[in-house]
């Protein structure tokens, strides 16, 4: 077996290692002998068991993807049109569109390779992390909080509050009208009130709750909006800009 | 008066000289309070003195201008540096980035969808790298994250805006005229 050179390079994907299938056996990829095919890529699944490699889930998949794709072509044509599939669909069809829609993106890819090495032969002014430097305005931009992001950020500021050791009766000392004017009186002094930073006034964990509600109401009525630095990032509270200017790229 | 016109293009040459990132002629003009059509002409004929017997080049990329090195002095400046080079971009980094530039806004199941594979430990080098940025939720169940290419994308890459990637459907008309089987593709 000769072909083993070939089989040591490492695959990304099972798209990766279709494509390079149909490669290696010219065959048209608009045309796949879904058999011999199928035949090739179990033997390097196996080879890669062999190997112990880990195989990932996606290459199984695949293997089964294939398998039906194969039984469906060798059922007689007409048993095929008794089920509910359009007759004389191609069953391979769905598989060449992501094929190609695949290899596209690996030309693409390709590409990219070759200007980042023609990149690699020129340097520009480099400034150490630190020091000045210019910033791209984009990168600035957080995007809006959901209430998940919210509730997960509250649910560690509760943790934070130790719980009252005695049972006391509370009177109502807080309300939510209150903490709402108190937010946005804040908010127009301030123009943004970093979540984290409004729990450090707070005394107790019943004035967290009507905090919390405050904020919820708040957002309900849009008086305010949230937006997160980054995944998991610091939840900033802010009035609504008179448009919200969403730039999608 | 042409005292003048030198002095304006020192100015515009020293900005470019300390900016670690592509200034725009917009920006440019904030700083030097011109006609942006003059800027240009500066600039311009920066790029020419430069080719003359210079070791700078003054490309154009991510929206900007920036200053740097000529290629052919690459091997010594390699050895300025001992090699202390941000390490190149992986096989599935660069098709990562490819899907999103062409796809953007898209989602991390899009992008494994396309690839076939978990994108997750891929998506994170890129953040962390900057070429990518988070740019919002999609309205859909879940809301998944949205992610879009950066400028520093532009810059890395050598491309002055996204239109200069070739446009999909050319690709495949590049492998249909190409599509010769002795070309063995490695990589």
């Amino acid at each position: 077996m000769n072909d083993y050179q070939v089989k040591l390079r490492s695959f990304e994907g099972p798209l990766d290692l279709l494509l390079y299938l149909i490669k290696k056996n010219e065959i048209d990829i608009y045309d796949i002998p879904i058999a011999e095919i199928a035949r090739q890529y179990l033997e390097y699944l196996e080879l890669m068991r062999e190997l112990n490699l880990d195989i990932a889930g996606e290459f199984l998949v695949m293997a089964a993807t294939l398998l039906y794709i194969k039984s469906k072509m060798i059922l007689p044509q007409e048993e095929i049109n008794l089920e509910e599939e359009i007759p004389g669909e191609d069953p391979r069809g769905e598989l060449v569109q992501r094929l190609l829609e695949y290899k596209k993106f690996k030309e693409v890819a390709q590409l990219l390779k070759e200007r980042e090495e023609e990149g690699s032969v020129v340097f520009k002014r480099f400034i150490p992390e630190g020091e000045r430097s210019l910033e791209f305005e984009e990168e600035i931009q957080g995007f809006e909080a959901s209430i998940f992001d919210l509730i997960s950020a509250f649910t560690k500021v509760m943790k934070s509050i130790p719980k009252e050791e005695f049972k006391v009766v509370l009177e109502e000392e807080y309300s939510v009208e209150e903490k709402i004017d108190f937010i946005l009186s804040l908010l127009d002094r301030k123009g943004v009130i970093y979540f984290s930073s409004i729990w450090k006034r707070i005394k107790n964990r019943m004035e967290a709750v009507v905090f919390f509600l405050a904020l919820l109401e708040l957002i309900r009525l849009k008086k305010i909006i949230i937006r997160q630095i980054g995944l998991f990032g610091e939840i900033k509270i802010f009035r609504p800009l008179p448009v919200a200017v969403h730039a999608g790229r | 008066m042409q005292g003048d016109k030198q002095k304006l293009k020192n100015i515009i040459e020293a900005l470019l000289f300390v900016s670690d990132k592509p200034l725009s002629l917009e920006h440019i003009r904030e700083v030097v309070e011109v006609e942006k059509s003059e800027i240009k002409s500066l600039i311009e004929e920066l790029r020419q003195e430069y080719l003359s017997n210079h070791c700078f080049r003054l490309r154009e990329v991510a929206g900007g201008y920036q200053m740097v090195t000529d290629p052919e002095y690459a091997q010594w400046l390699r050895k300025l540096f001992r090699g202390g080079r941000k390490e190149k971009l992986s096989r599935p980094a660069l098709e990562t980035l490819a899907i999103i530039a062409y796809k953007q806004p898209v989602t991390k199941p899009e992008i494994e969808h396309i690839r076939g594979v978990d994108a997750d430990g891929v998506v994170r080098t890129l953040l962390e790298r900057g070429l990518i940025r988070i740019a919002g939720r999609k309205n859909v169940l879940g809301r998944p994250i949205l992610y879009a290419t950066t400028k520093k994308f532009l810059e890395y890459f050598g491309l002055n805006s996204l239109n200069d990637l070739p446009p999909l459907d050319e690709l495949v008309k590049m492998e249909e005229t190409d599509g010769n089987p002795q070309d063995t593709g490695e990589n």
